[in-house]
């Protein structure tokens, strides 16, 4: 078989590169990073017309190949082939927005003086017509010298086209025909270019601006996204419910299938208290990420994002970050790691710090788990005030703490280990677009398939190696067989520490394997009491937060959950932050910091809820 | 007048930029998007707090955010026509 033809994508940020390689390549995607650095690598496959395969990657967004940051480096490294282990591109694909050519032609121009085969998308005619923009794209081809094919990639219109001009695009030589150009003469040709290619243009209000008057109105907006929040998180709680529920009625069904099937013993107690009491509990809670995702993915799409960034931006500058800090910290709601990771895009190095070191005090969706098991059980589903549960307003106000906590820790980082100058922000605000469902459901696979593959990898693991600590040395008669445990008696020694912020016994034992995830404390708590029932079919049959409910108190379960608002309770994040800080000393830091808050308000909530009768 | 003294939906033309005041980076991040001497720009939205920032305007097709210090070095002059028309709309 052929080598696969190596096709770079190439452009703009916003110039629907994404959607294009969505389009060409659909759920056939690998997502990697880059050796050595963690700017996200994405590929993937299909065939040209001619039945020659392709390898398509997605180069991260860059406005030119002199780079500003990580992002635009592995773009500018890979299209020159000066990036080590990466293959050099056969055809590079530059991705234009046809309604903003002007500026995405200066970057365009760069590219084609590397003298490569080179095609050129123009992308997003549709949304040019819809500014009243009617362009000619033989006259850019002329004026190019390569061909040039008008598409649609959310409409999947011209690609066909698009691979046909990928498997004819000829040899070009460096250089060819052009000098090399300045910066400055460069976008004098890109006007003209743009000038010359434009049909007809009708000034029409366009639409994007006058959305912008609403949601980037100085009172509207920020009462817009604050809203926005508010349905994100009560939509994460509320309609989860009745998939979670299946699930769970699902887990529960093959468990019994599992204990039909085996006879009584050590095999099936692994089986149904470890591997389906562990896993399961965790994968259970699936919806709600999945519904998290779907808003922060949509959000991206359609534009709005960047508008989220722009309002925040003052809100930001008060600690001491950027509007761009948003970004990273909206992400690491769902997950720190994407989020550490999204910190590539702000170009300060002190402030890229700061949001990587505050990213954990983001409520992940890991903590979710936790959170939502804990506040069933122990607060009452009513209402407070007109259709605002209770039980989502105290998931709000965590959310809140945890937000309140990293503006106060980025404040103090910034005028002490972190001091430097005051950072800007210089962002393009893209044009809104209504996102395909498309691209919506492979971000939201992907997300979703990352974190089964933790569930099946790391938590499966970790749920093992808990039950073995749980179930050895066995018991003796009379005796509770945590009691007896290995990890019993380990907890017995972390008991001792924890003791005075309120934790028992059992949630000592959760903090354990909850190291390597959050949400393994829940399955770990479910594994615990589990085996504590031991064949009490009565006990059994309870479910975790009921059970919860006869060992705990009010004030350990709400200790419980402020230690999960701040505690460093991910091995994976902790190391994503050793990455991207090139060393120990700040995810150490991240550690220890973070601990001790988790510590101080666990504390300070248990003896307040007992000080007020709780 | 510099940049950050426009009123929204007021079109002017970059005169001058005292490059020398920005952080090189941010320069160079302004230059690639457009934002340099000759450029035609239009405040498009303002932030609400501390001297509303951040500021929105219009290159072209783009709208690009950036601070009051940004806007702060760059010298516009006002283009009469344009200006006019806006507040007729």
């Amino acid at each position: 078989m052929s080598k696969p033809r190596k096709v770079a994508l190439v452009g703009n940020p916003n110039a629907g590169k994404s959607a294009l390689f969505n389009s060409l390549t659909g759920a056939r995607q690998k997502i990697a990073n880059y050796p050595g650095v963690t700017v996200e690598r994405k590929s993937g496959r299909f065939v040209l017309p001619t039945g020659e395969p392709v390898e398509m990657t997605d180069l991260p967004g860059s406005y030119s190949l002199d780079p500003t940051s990580p992002d635009e480096e592995v773009t500018s490294k890979v299209v020159r082939g000066l990036f080590p282990g990466e293959a050099v591109p056969d055809v590079l694909v530059v991705v234009l927005d046809a309604s903003n050519l002007e500026q995405h032609l200066v970057f365009a121009q760069e590219i084609l003086a590397l003298g490569k085969p080179t095609v050129i998308a123009l992308n997003m005619l549709d949304l040019a017509e819809r500014d009243g923009l009617v362009l000619d794209p033989a006259l850019l081809e002329q004026e190019l010298g390569v061909a040039v094919v008008p598409t649609v990639a959310v409409r999947r219109k011209g690609l066909d086209r698009l691979a046909e001009a990928i498997a004819s695009a000829p040899r070009r030589e460096a250089g060819a025909g052009q000098t090399q150009l300045t910066a400055t003469e460069r976008r004098v040709a890109a006007h003209a270019m743009a000038q010359g290619a434009i049909l007809s243009e009708t000034p029409r209000h366009r639409l994007h601006a006058r959305i912008d008057r609403l949601l980037l109105d100085p009172w509207l907006g920020p009462l817009f996204l604050f809203a926005l929040l508010f349905v994100i998180f009560q939509a994460v709680f509320a309609w989860a419910t009745p998939f979670a529920d299946a699930l769970e009625a699902g887990v529960v069904v093959l468990s019994d299938m599992a204990s039909a099937a085996l006879p009584p013993g050590l095999l099936r107690d692994f089986i149904t208290q470890g591997m389906f009491a562990g896993v399961g509990s965790v994968v259970v809670f699936l919806p709600q990420i999945v519904i998290l995702f779907a808003f922060i993915l949509f959000m991206e799409a359609s534009g709005y994002m960047a508008r989220a960034a722009f309002l925040m931006d003052r809100m930001m500058a008060g600690v001491g970050l950027s509007g761009r800090s948003f970004i990273p910290l909206l992400s690491s709601f769902a997950c720190a790691i994407p989020g550490i990771m999204a910190t590539r895009s702000i170009a300060d190095p002190k402030d890229r710090l700061t949001t990587i070191l505050i990213a954990p005090l983001m409520t992940c969706s890991a903590r979710l788990p936790v959170y939502a098991v804990i506040i069933a059980a122990f607060i009452p589903s009513r209402t407070v005030g007109a259709g605002i549960g209770l039980q989502g307003l105290v998931l709000f106000t965590l959310y809140v703490a945890g937000i309140i906590g990293a503006m106060v820790v980025a404040l103090v980082l910034r005028s002490s280990v972190t001091k430097g100058a005051a950072s800007g922000f210089i962002m393009e605000l893209p044009k809104y677009q209504m996102p395909r469902l498309g691209d919506l459901l492979i971000g939201l696979w992907q997300r979703a398939w990352i974190f089964l593959r933790r569930a099946g990898t790391i938590i499966f693991m970790v749920t093992v190696i808990l039950w073995l600590l749980l179930s050895f040395p066995r018991a003796a008669e009379g005796e509770s067989q945590v009691d007896a445990s290995f990890a019993g008696k380990m907890a017995n020694g972390l008991a001792v520490v924890v003791e005075p912020i309120g934790f028992n016994r059992d949630m000592a034992l959760a903090l354990i394997p909850a190291m390597a995830a959050r949400e393994v404390a829940v399955s770990s708590l479910a594994t615990t009491y589990a085996v504590d029932a031991g064949n009490d079919e009565q006990a059994q049959a309870l479910a975790l937060g009921d059970r919860l409910k006869t060992q705990w108190t009010l004030p350990m379960a709400l200790s419980f959950l402020a230690w999960f608002v701040f505690a460093p309770q991910c091995l994976s994040t902790i190391a994503v932050a050793r990455r991207e800080t090139n060393g120990w000393k700040w995810p150490l830091f991240m550690l220890a910091y973070l601990f001790g808050l988790a510590y101080i308000f666990a504390g300070i909530t248990y003896w307040s809820a007992i000080a007020l009768g709780l | 007048m510099t940049l950050d003294h426009l009123a929204i939906g007021q079109r002017a033309r970059i005169v001058a930029v005292y490059w020398s005041s920005l952080v090189a980076e941010e320069a160079q991040r302004l230059r690639a998007l457009g934002i340099e001497e000759g450029a035609s720009v239009k405040v498009s939205n303002r932030g609400i707090f501390g001297g509303r920032d951040p500021i929105a305007i219009t290159v072209g097709r783009m709208t690009i955010a950036l601070r009051r210090v940004h806007a702060a070095a760059m010298q516009v002059e006002v283009l009469q026509v344009e200006a006019m028309q806006a507040e007729v709309q």
